[in-house]
């Protein structure tokens, strides 16, 4: 064998190469079924249950369960309607929109920070974890009246409420993500003369960001849970506002509408987190 | 190819031709002095490696050769700064071993690279943290030295192990260090591509003239590598053997089934037996 063979061993065979791209077009038609058959079944599967509710209340089921006095979907629904032409209706959604926007991203900028820090710092970590086991499982119903009485606004306690909601997956997550860094990895960084600081952010950080995004994308749905225990608090608007008056009125109809609009949205806001995590993820989806 | 035996300790024979005509390496001397480690205390104390002194020459090449669990990675890792020696120092050009460092470079037995960086800023990082600009075209040059340039937008997870052991090579590289130590790189990789990234590695090495202390179990690998061999024995951790490997450079793998190259591994093994009869003698006592 001579010198110039070896030389050419340093350079990659094709066959090393991962294979997919010549079946692109084949793979995206695939991919577009795959999607559209996803999105058949998931429809098809809210029709039963729209059609089992139908049913159930249309005989006014008693069967340890009782639907006599549950309204119909169709009744729900011209209901849900009529709402929808009110400017009102707009407003307890907006209002509520902002409450969750400001306390969710509290949640997140704090629930981040302190899921880092506790992550990388035994000091941190000792501190601060009687807090948050000892406050995690508080349902927020339960944080109202403190609420009410620690804040200056009605406004600032109901924020508080769905901050708090948010927090503690958030920082779990964190926490959670940090602990995974492969010690490989540090070691690495550390070789190549990385800093703590320049470890932190180009390691770490990126190492927890799936369990970060895990967490933003389940803070988002407990944000919207707890925001209807919030919303008992507050005199006129907010979806949460809407139902719990619904029930003091007895109006069955918008409670429906309302329960159904809270999930609604809550499920549109954890695929917006979803959507705006997505591309930070992108090497992930690239592994084989 | 033919190889020649030259003794490279003893620069007689100057009728054969010396292997590479460059100035000789002026950085990367390591030496090991007087090192011990031992891990646990009291009772659960257990000495990974036994008093162990080395001197390496600026640009040699070196593989430490042992059993699993015999103290390699903790000896390498002693060089590298992430284990303190119990007892004892490392210095390398003179200057304490404390911590890792960007002038000792290291490859991982397992795949070490960011998953979350492409292949070119990984190994860019290095150059990068250390405040240089052109770190985009010092990691283009060293992907191209490995053969990957075509790869370098794409994600380690995409490539082969194979490939993601040789960007690792072009990362720590990247840093120009005057030692490179390498653990059981090779460990994961199929014959065929371990054999390719050996020949490739010599390459480099001769180019480079860096000091390489390897870890191995492969006496094969060694002996094919290396300048020189440092047999280590298990319970506790010791060089039982420091064996010159005066074989021709370039080597290609033809070399396993010359003469010369079967007597060293003979040598090799008769070395590796004996050691473990008297352990194993001594542990029956
Ligand atoms: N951090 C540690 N704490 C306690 N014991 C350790 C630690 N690291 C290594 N050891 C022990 O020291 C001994 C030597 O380990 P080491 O990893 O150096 O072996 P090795 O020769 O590299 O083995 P292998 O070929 O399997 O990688 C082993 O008995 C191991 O259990
Ligand atoms: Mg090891």
């Amino acid at each position: 064998m001579s010198v110039e063979a070896n030389l050419d061993l340093g350079d990659v065979d094709e066959h090393e190469l991962p294979a997919g791209s010549p079946h692109l077009v084949a793979d995206l038609r695939d991919k577009l079924m795959a999607t559209g058959r996803s999105w058949g079944v998931r429809v098809f599967a809210v029709l039963i249950g729209l059609g089992l509710w139908y049913w159930a209340a249309r005989v006014h089921l008693d069967f340890y369960i009782r639907f006599d006095n549950v309204p119909s979907p169709v009744i729900v629904g011209e209901a849900f309607w009529r709402h929808l032409h009110e400017t009102k209706f707009y407003i307890h959604i907006l209002v509520s929109m902002r409450r969750i926007l400001f306390g969710y991203i509290l949640a997140a900028v704090v629930g981040i920070f302190l899921g880092l820090i506790m992550g990388r710092s035994r000091f941190a970590r000792d501190f601060l974890t009687p807090y948050i086991e000892l406050l995690r499982p508080i349902p927020a119903v339960a944080w109202i009246p403190l609420a009410i009485l620690m804040w200056p606004t009605e406004e600032s306690s109901i924020i508080y409420i769905t901050f708090l909601g948010a927090l503690f997956p958030i920082v779990l997550n964190t926490i959670h993500g940090v602990e995974q860094t492969p010690e490989v990895l540090v070691r690495a960084a550390q070789s190549l003369g990385a800093r703590r600081v320049q470890i932190f952010w180009h390691v770490v950080i990126p190492a927890a960001l799936p369990s970060i995004a895990a967490g933003l994308a389940i803070g988002m749905g407990v944000s919207w849970f707890s925001l209807l225990a919030g919303e008992i608090i507050s005199g006129q608007y907010g979806i949460g506002y809407f139902t719990w008056n619904a029930y003091s009125l007895i109006i069955y109809p918008d409670i429906v509408v309302g329960m159904l609009m809270i999930g609604l949205l809550g499920t549109f806001c954890t695929y917006g987190v979803r959507l705006l995590t997505y591309p930070l993820l992108a090497w992930q989806r690239r592994a084989r | 190819m033919v190889a020649q035996v030259v003794k490279l300790e003893k620069p007689a024979h100057s009728t054969l031709p010396s292997p590479a005509p460059r100035v000789p390496p002026q950085k990367g001397h390591v030496l090991i002095n007087r090192v011990a480690v031992i891990f646990g205390r009291g009772a659960g104390a257990h000495a990974a490696v036994e008093e162990t002194s080395l001197d390496i020459a600026p640009g040699e090449f070196v593989c430490l050769l042992g059993p699993s669990g015999c103290g390699k990675s903790t000896l390498l890792n002693c060089v590298a700064g992430y284990v303190a020696p119990t007892r004892g120092s490392v210095t390398v050009d003179d200057v304490p071993v404390t911590k890792p460092g960007p002038d000792r470079g290291m490859v991982f037995q397992q795949y070490s690279l960011f998953p979350w960086k492409t292949v070119l800023d990984n190994v860019a990082f290095g150059p990068r943290v250390a405040g240089r600009h052109d770190g985009e075209a010092i990691a283009r040059t060293f992907l191209d030295m490995v053969g990957l340039s075509r790869f370098a937008k794409r994600y380690p997870g995409e490539l082969s192990g194979g490939m993601q052991q040789r960007v690792g090579i072009a990362r720590a590289l990247a840093n120009y260090p005057s030692v490179l130590l390498m653990d059981e790189p090779f460990g994961a990789l199929d014959a065929q591509t371990r054999v390719m990234m050996q020949e490739n590695l010599l390459r480099i090495w001769s180019e480079f003239g860096i000091t390489v202390l390897f870890v191995t179990h492969d006496i094969d690998e060694a002996l094919f590598l290396a300048d020189r061999v440092l047999v280590m024995s298990a319970s506790p951790g010791r060089v039982i053997a420091d064996l010159a490997v005066p074989l021709a450079r370039p080597r290609s793998p033809e070399i396993a089934t010359e003469d010369a190259f079967i007597r060293l591994k003979r040598q090799c093994l008769e070395r590796i037996r004996v050691e473990s009869m008297r352990a194993f003698d001594q542990m029956n006592q």
